[in-house]
């Protein structure tokens, strides 16, 4: 009994893993293709099937004007764009979550919940619904088809993502630990960074995780608010796609786009198997 | 010089957590605060050190009006219940921690600390993480933490409630050392507890608190002697002192067609009915006694609780050793008449058998 269960514990983990690994190792294959390669029938092997290339990976770095498709511009914008915004709204979003998880504000009819409320039902709505709003107020002030544009809002998007985790976070940090730093000769900003914060890491990492994704694999935002002065990554990889459709670089733009992601899971792993994202505190 | 409050009252909803509380706390003294959980006692803590704001009534210190003073600046210390430490910081830093905040030297810190986990023996233990103490030794630290201070106003708002039977017994001992050693003449220390027993061990000034009013205050002794209602008599006793509803006729007491010869030190009480009170230490296991049926017993270390039911009487027997009983079993019991205290049926104490008062 015991044999059978860990013998399709095991077969079901092989497989899960296959099925995750296999779309990658197909467009790593894919990458090192030639029209030739991939038109000509199924392959699979380098240097048996098909004769590598570095073809594919060469389009990429290449200016328009020789015939490539430069990627690496977009994908030091999709960066900045990413990481300038994540950090402003984990920045933002903690002390707002802060201030909504330890004071009390009334206006009206409003209370804590209600903010909370307000910020992540910017999440609620599809965000076509958002889209003319956004592009109606960069073209007023000027910000449209630029970086700073893009940034503005994504800070919109992301910020409500960082708000809710940190909410959740600090209502599950004992009141009591504010309180004793304030005993203890803190003044309630004191209190907050030098308690609160070093003690809050695992909810920043978890939350500046979820605005890198959702920062980085926007789309829609990133094609509807450009036109040619600022292009970004999704957009770019998009836009590969002509006439023919490029597979092979098509697959090597699409495996360095899912890189940086993979980095940063790989980075909040080692903190997840330490056992450090709840372990801090009761 | 000592800590008054005048009038304390906060009613944050439909109830009160402070109902018009006013003290004078002298310095060099231990104050307990008993009284049952949501009486109140937290909020008045709280109020001392600053983090609640009474909705009426004012706190002086030093002749400085403490209502105008932030919590930072009040030099108070804390320790609650649950453990609360800096988890992000080593035992020693912990310790530091507000020392630091306070600018010492770093000489001095370290003397403090050291003195400080010396009084509560957590010495060696420098350099550990909060997560790898125990609860007991977690609850140390935050001990130490308040002593490093040299506070003027320690606070200590339950300490042991969450600890386990064993630790809290021997953590009690030492308290009452670290008490009397470890404090400078110049501390006001507020300890406020559940437990009767502890108010009696701590041996301090005791304010009885119930939904957030003062109900009796004076010596540990007198609380315990003189209870002065029916309520401050049930929170000041565990188990709760029983109350049996009797009447008293020429010479006898009965109840339930039990009658008991009147003891002396209630000669001078009038012929009606009244609210008997007799501690369940003070009901004996006895063949001549009467007979009340078992309707639970319960173990507790080395001690027996009984709980007995008589017609509509309940009362429960504390038996000082470990015996087995059947449930709806028989029992006779005998009451020791000398140790009854007499309530009026509105609550208030009439005769307590360490005072007569006809009054």
């Amino acid at each position: 009994m015991e044999k059978l269960y860990k013998f399709l514990k095991y077969t079901f983990i092989i497989l899960w893993t296959v099925f995750i690994v296999a779309p990658f190792l197909w467009a790593i294959s894919t990458s090192f293709k030639d029209f030739q390669s991939v038109n000509s029938k199924v392959t699979y092997i380098p240097w048996l099937d098909f004769e590598p290339t570095l073809e594919g990976w060469r389009v990429l770095v290449k200016s328009p004007a020789r015939g490539g498709v430069d990627i690496v511009e977009p994908y030091f914008n999709s960066l900045f764009v990413t990481c300038t915004a994540s950090l402003i709204s984990i920045v933002l979003g903690t002390l707002a979550a802060y201030a909504l998880s330890r004071f009390t504000f009334k206006a009206g009819f409003v209370r804590n919940n209600d903010i909370t409320f307000f910020f992540i039902s910017q999440r609620i709505m599809p965000p076509i619904v958002l889209s003319i709003p956004f592009f109606i107020f960069l073209s007023t002030i000027g910000l449209l088809d630029s970086l700073i544009g893009l940034v503005v809002v994504y800070i919109v998007l992301l910020m409500p993502i960082a708000v809710w985790i940190m909410v959740d976070f600090f209502n599950r940090v004992p009141k009591e630990l504010d309180e004793t730093a304030l005993i203890d000769g803190c003044n309630p900003y004191q209190a907050f960074y030098k308690v609160v914060l070093p003690n809050s890491i695992p909810g920043l990492i978890v939350a500046g995780m979820f605005c890198i994704i959702f920062g980085w694999i926007d789309f829609f935002f990133a094609f509807i608010l450009t036109f040619t002065e600022v292009q970004l990554l999704p957009v770019k990889v998009v836009a590969l796609n002509s006439s023919i459709t490029p597979w092979w670089s098509l697959s090597a733009s699409a495996l360095i786009s899912v890189a940086p992601l993979i980095i940063v899971a790989f980075v909040v792993e080692r903190y997840l198997s330490k056992g450090n994202l709840s372990g801090a505190l009761k | 010089m000592n800590l008054i409050a005048k009038h304390l009252t906060y009613k944050p909803d439909d109830q009160y957590h402070l109902n018009d509380v006013s003290f004078n706390f002298e310095k060099g003294r231990l104050y307990t605060i008993l009284g049952r959980t949501l009486s109140g006692k937290t909020t008045l803590l709280k109020t001392i050190a600053g983090l609640l704001n009474p909705d009426s009534g004012n706190i002086n210190f030093e002749d400085k009006n403490f209502s105008k003073v932030p919590v930072w600046e009040r030099n108070v210390a804390m320790v609650y219940q649950q453990f609360i430490n800096y988890p992000h910081l080593s035992v020693y830093e912990n310790i530091s921690f507000p020392l630091k905040q306070r600018k010492l030297n770093e000489e001095n810190i370290k003397k403090n600390v050291d003195d400080a986990l010396k009084t509560v023996g957590l010495v060696g233990f420098e350099n550990r993480k909060i997560q790898e103490l125990s609860g007991g030794q977690q609850q140390r630290v935050a001990l130490a933490r308040s002593l490093a201070k040299k506070a003027k106003i320690l606070l200590l708002d339950e300490p042991l409630v969450n600890l386990d039977y064993k630790l809290r017994e021997q953590l009690r001992e030492e308290f009452k050392t670290i008490f009397n050693e470890g404090l400078a003449n110049e501390t006001i220390l507020i300890y406020s507890t559940t437990d009767p027993q502890e108010v009696m061990e701590l041996n301090g000034e005791v304010i009885v608190l119930d939904e957030g009013k003062v109900l009796q205050t004076g010596p540990a002794k007198d609380i315990f002697e003189n209870p002065i209602n029916l309520k401050v008599a049930e929170i000041s006793n565990d188990p709760p002192m029983n109350i049996i509803n009797g009447l008293k006729i020429d010479g006898k007491i009965t109840f339930e067609n039990i009658n008991i010869k009147l003891p002396k030190h209630l000669s001078q009480l009038d012929n009606k009915n009244y609210n008997f009170g007799i501690r369940s230490s003070e009901i004996k296991l006895s063949d001549s006694g009467e007979e009340f049926e078992i309707e639970l017993a319960e173990i507790s270390g080395s001690e027996t609780l009984l709980h007995l039911k008589r017609g509509s009487i309940k009362v429960i027997a504390l038996i000082e050793e470990v015996m087995n009983f059947k449930i709806h079993e028989k029992v006779k019991v005998v009451f020791n008449v000398d140790k009854f205290y007499v309530f009026a049926e509105d609550g208030k104490l009439i005769s307590s058998p360490y005072r007569i008062n006809n009054g």
